[in-house]
């Protein structure tokens, strides 16, 4: 199968190895990988703050990119939510309604891919480390997305996964909202992270980048002995 | 910045550094959970449940003018009187007239929100009446002169220590750190007040229209005996809380329980289709019931957002929030607190005034899954949002996002100024800058990478 | 000026002409326009009467009620008896019905058949209330009392203990079958009250810690015949 990659743009900017990761692994399962260099950002910023008219023009824009793609694949739960449930209702009445639903149905989480579509738990990939996931809130109340990331990481060879306290509390990022509530993202990271950091697990894993970056930011600054890690870059392991 | 923005940020600030505090509430919150998730199992299909109860109220929502008559034409049957008020004022001037009228002196009250919204207390107060709370937090929030903090919960945020002190303060009772003594003074104390009051004041839950009659959900026996003993009783109620069918209450009672407090009912679900009839040995000789707007068909003038005149007031949206369970309920400054509150607030009191409510919200979702009445909370949010963008959109908004968007719409000045930021990231971190600056002082960002994706996929596949 | 209610009509009328969708639903259109149609998704209520009665029993130890079954209405009155002698009861009023009278004629306390001639000071002072009931829903081990089953509307709630006798036939398996039924015996003439009691009362305001007996009774008392 020919894969689209979506790269959300921060990914892009900061954190490149995820993106790579993703390839990896989709590569490793026998499928050609492709990256649209047209893309840029989803519009979720502008969305979420409000600005519809801004995230309309993105939105059509990102139709444009990914136009004739087989399946576009992206490494987060939030960004794929944007295009999947977002652009619809976004372009809906627009004449380019159409082509948002039809985009909507060929666009894919990471983990929701390689489960559901292509039927596949075991990537062959190893890590002997214990590790707790966290549930970004797009995957999992957007994109109904629970059981699909554990299967994949209960595959892996040598992992341990543990589950944490506050379980499906959100991690306090909201994109734009970490920074203009942060008093309010702060006292929600520290619960979450709080609740992560006491698993005594290696690594916190999430199929959300944006989640990691608050996440391990807070777990950095506190000095706690957990590291972020999102699902592409474990399942890419295979040494 | 409105007012009721600053305040609400400088409450947030106190209230999300209070460690304490907020392990109090969560601690408090942590028997809910076990007990929801209880009766949610003891539910066949819980989203069918769901589906049947938001079907219920959607019907009535839509032909909200025909459900109210058929409802007003049997209470009145009934022998029931209807009072009709389009706002706050017009509520309160009913409810002293009716004071007045039976030259009342002592009023019992039962906890009723829509009196909270319409600051019924206040009122009669000034107007020289004795009035009382009676559900026990309600009772407790009134001796604090605060407002509750939580509409099903109205005291949660209150420790024994406080209440305890309280009761010595306004009752002169010995201190105790029990609970349930606590609660046994507070049961000595109203009892005789209940048996001396002219007036009991109550809300109502559900109105149904099939049979004229009012329901009313709680715990306590207070709204019970608030009916019973008083001479007149008056109920404030919402127009939207009207219901079709009687059977309709078979799947939002033990629903409101569950989703609102875990249980599989609460203790007293009751309806009241009158006055004492004759033959009858006891209940009040008026009933009057008073139909409040305030605001309410401006709300379900929005067919993007009437589906939250469905709510029944369960408080489940709340008890999952981690917004409410971080800033507090008071933080919210409105009758209704949590994620049901930022979203009907903007439309009751002004969207100008009440958006940074749906801005303060990581739009988890947490609420939408626990609404029994599935409101699309969350994304309501996103629908004020949108609408006080361009109503009156901020400075910040406009410079930001328009400038965010000359930019990712062309990829090669992205490219480019992810290559500035990456490489200034270092020193930015160190420069006061707005919200930048705020996210630095809690959290570290990652080294920003030399190269960047497409740069690196670029390289690889030349 | 238009009156209010005609305004808040007019109102609501404008509000409507633009219609808002259905709600997404999971499953079929499930709301029961009349008692009759089942909702296999709530809660059990019990299929035959057996599992309806041993649902009921698990619900009200659940809720902290008290469930005395006897065989029949003489070992009703002998189970209230003992009861107001091992509480030390002093005075118990009851709503004079054929199922309560006998109950009170065999309490060696003061009785008094408080719907009779109805005093609420003296209802205050007594230590319980005798009540029947329309109906006993299994499903959520909710008692339905009114104010023509239970002596209007303070004596199952203003007294600190609430006892009520029933015939075991009177357990309906849900809610629904209860409303039903009372809309069936009653008709458009409903009891001014109508009140579902499920468990003694109680409250969580106190740091959400359960205190039974918060303003109605502390202790509820279910003698089922039969």
């Amino acid at each position: 199968m020919r894969i689209s990659l979506f790269v959300p743009c921060f990914v892009d900017q900061l954190t490149p190895h995820v993106g790579l990761a993703t390839a990896k692994v989709l590569k490793r399962l026998g499928h050609e990988v492709e990256f649209r260099s047209a893309q840029t950002c989803c519009g979720q910023p502008s969305f979420n703050s409000g600005q519809w008219e801004v995230a309309r023009e993105a939105a059509i824009r990102a139709l444009g990119v990914f136009r004739g793609a087989d399946v576009v694949v992206g490494p987060s739960g939030s960004c794929v939510a944007m295009m999947r449930n977002f652009y619809p209702e976004l372009l809906k009445g627009t004449p380019h309604a159409a082509e948002a639903d039809d985009l909507a149905s060929r666009t894919f989480e990471f983990s929701e891919f390689l489960v559901k579509k292509l039927g596949v738990t075991d990537v062959g990939a190893k890590f002997a480390k214990k590790v707790t996931y966290h549930d970004g809130c797009h995957a999992l109340r957007e994109l109904r997305l629970k059981e699909e990331p554990r299967q994949l990481l209960r595959a892996v060879k040598g992992l341990e996964l543990i589950e944490s306290e506050e379980g499906e509390t959100c991690c306090g990022f909201g994109g734009l909202f970490s920074a203009k509530f942060p008093m309010i993202s702060t006292a929600m990271v520290q619960v979450k992270g709080g609740a992560l950091a006491r698993t005594g697990a290696d690594y916190v894993v999430s199929s959300d980048p944006s989640c990691l970056l608050q996440i391990g930011g807070w777990l950095s600054r506190e000095g706690k002995p957990i590291l972020p890690l999102h699902i592409a870059e474990v399942l890419a392991n295979d040494a | 910045m409105s007012d009721s923005k600053a305040i609400f940020l400088k409450d947030a600030t106190v209230n999300a550094a209070d460690g304490d505090q907020r392990a109090f509430i969560r601690k408090a919150l942590g028997g809910y959970y076990v007990n929801r998730d209880l009766q949610k199992a003891r539910y066949r299909d819980w989203e069918r449940a769901r589906d049947a109860a938001s079907l219920a109220k959607w019907s009535a929502v839509n032909d909200l003018a025909n459900v109210l008559e058929k409802f007003t034409a049997n209470f009145e049957r009934n022998g029931g009187v209807v009072h009709w008020a389009r706002d706050a004022a017009e509520a309160r001037a009913i409810i002293l007239k009716i004071a007045k009228d039976a030259d009342a002196k002592a009023i019992v009250k039962s906890k009723c929100m829509t009196s909270e919204e319409i600051h019924l207390n206040e009122a009669l107060e000034k107007a020289g009446y004795g009035v009382v709370e009676s559900d026990l937090g309600e009772f407790i929030q009134q001796l604090r002169g605060e407002a509750p903090y939580h509409f099903v919960f109205p005291c949660m945020h209150v420790k024994r220590e406080a209440i305890s002190e309280l009761f010595t303060k306004h009752l002169g009772t010995a201190p105790t750190d029990s609970p349930e003594e606590l609660t046994m003074i507070a049961r000595r104390h109203l009892r005789q007040l209940y048996v001396d009051a002219d007036i009991g004041i109550t809300g109502a839950n559900f109105l149904v229209a099939e049979t004229g009659q009012i329901s009313i959900t709680e715990n306590e026996g207070n709204a019970r005996l608030t009916a019973a003993l008083p001479r007149i009783h008056i109920a404030l109620s919402g127009i939207e809380k009207v219901v079709s069918h009687l059977d309709d209450l078979s799947v939002l009672l033990p629903m409101l329980a569950t989703a609102g407090a875990g249980q599989p009912m609460t203790c007293y679900n009751t309806l009241y289709s009158g006055p004492r009839k004759k033959g009858e040995c006891d209940g009040p000789e008026e009933f009057h019931l008073v139909l409040l707007d305030n605001a309410r068909t401006r709300l379900l003038a929005d067919p993007e957002q009437r589906d939250a005149l469905h709510c029944i007031r369960c408080g489940a949206c709340l008890n999952v929030c981690p917004i409410f369970k971080n800033i507090g309920g008071l933080a919210y400054g409105t009758t209704y607190q949590g994620p049901i509150g930022s979203v009907i607030t903007p439309h009751l009191r002004g969207l100008k005034q009440w958006n940074h409510l749906s801005g303060a919200s990581s739009l988890c979702g947490a609420c939408t899954d626990a609404c029994p009445v599935r409101i699309d909370l969350h994304h309501h949010l996103l629908h004020n949002r949108r609408n006080a963008a361009k109503e009156s959109p901020t400075l910040f908004d406009r410079v930001f996002h328009h400038g965010f968007n000359f930019v990712i719409k062309r990829p090669w000045l992205f490219a480019t100024g992810g290559r500035i930021f990456r490489a200034t990231l270092p020193l930015l971190q160190k420069l006061p800058l707005p919200y930048m600056g705020a996210w630095m002082k809690t959290r570290d960002l990652p080294k920003a990478p030399a190269s960047s994706f497409r740069d690196q996929w670029k390289n690889d596949h030349a | 000026m238009p009156d209010a209610r005609s305004d808040i009509f007019a109102r609501i009328r404008e509000a409507l002409k633009v219609k808002a969708p259905k709600p997404h639903l999971k499953g079929e259109p499930a709301a029961g326009k009349t008692s009759a149609v089942a909702k296999p998704w709530l809660p059990e209520g019990g299929e035959t009467a057996d599992a309806s009665l041993s649902i009921l029993a698990e619900q009200l130890a659940k809720l902290k009620a008290v469930l005395i079954r006897v065989p029949d209405h003489a070992a009703a009155a002998k189970a209230v008896a003992d009861l107001s002698s091992s509480k030390g009861w002093k005075k118990v009023a009851y709503h004079g019905h054929p199922l309560t009278r006998p109950i009170a004629a065999a309490l060696t306390c003061e009785t008094w058949e408080a719907d009779a001639s109805f005093d609420k000071q003296k209802l205050e002072g007594c230590d319980a209330g005798l009540t029947t009931c329309e109906a006993i829903v299994a499903q959520l081990g909710a008692i339905l009392v009114s104010s023509a089953s239970s002596g209007g509307r303070a004596l199952s709630i203003l007294p600190h203990v609430h006892v009520v006798v029933a015939e075991a036939s009177q357990v309906v398996p849900d809610l629904g079958s209860s409303l039903a039924l009372v809309q069936a015996r009653h008709g458009k003439d409903m009891p001014s009250m109508l009140s579902f009691i499920t468990g003694p009362s109680r409250t969580g305001d106190i740091e959400r810690i359960l205190v039974l007996g918060a303003h109605g009774p502390k202790e509820l008392y279910l003698v089922l015949v039969g």
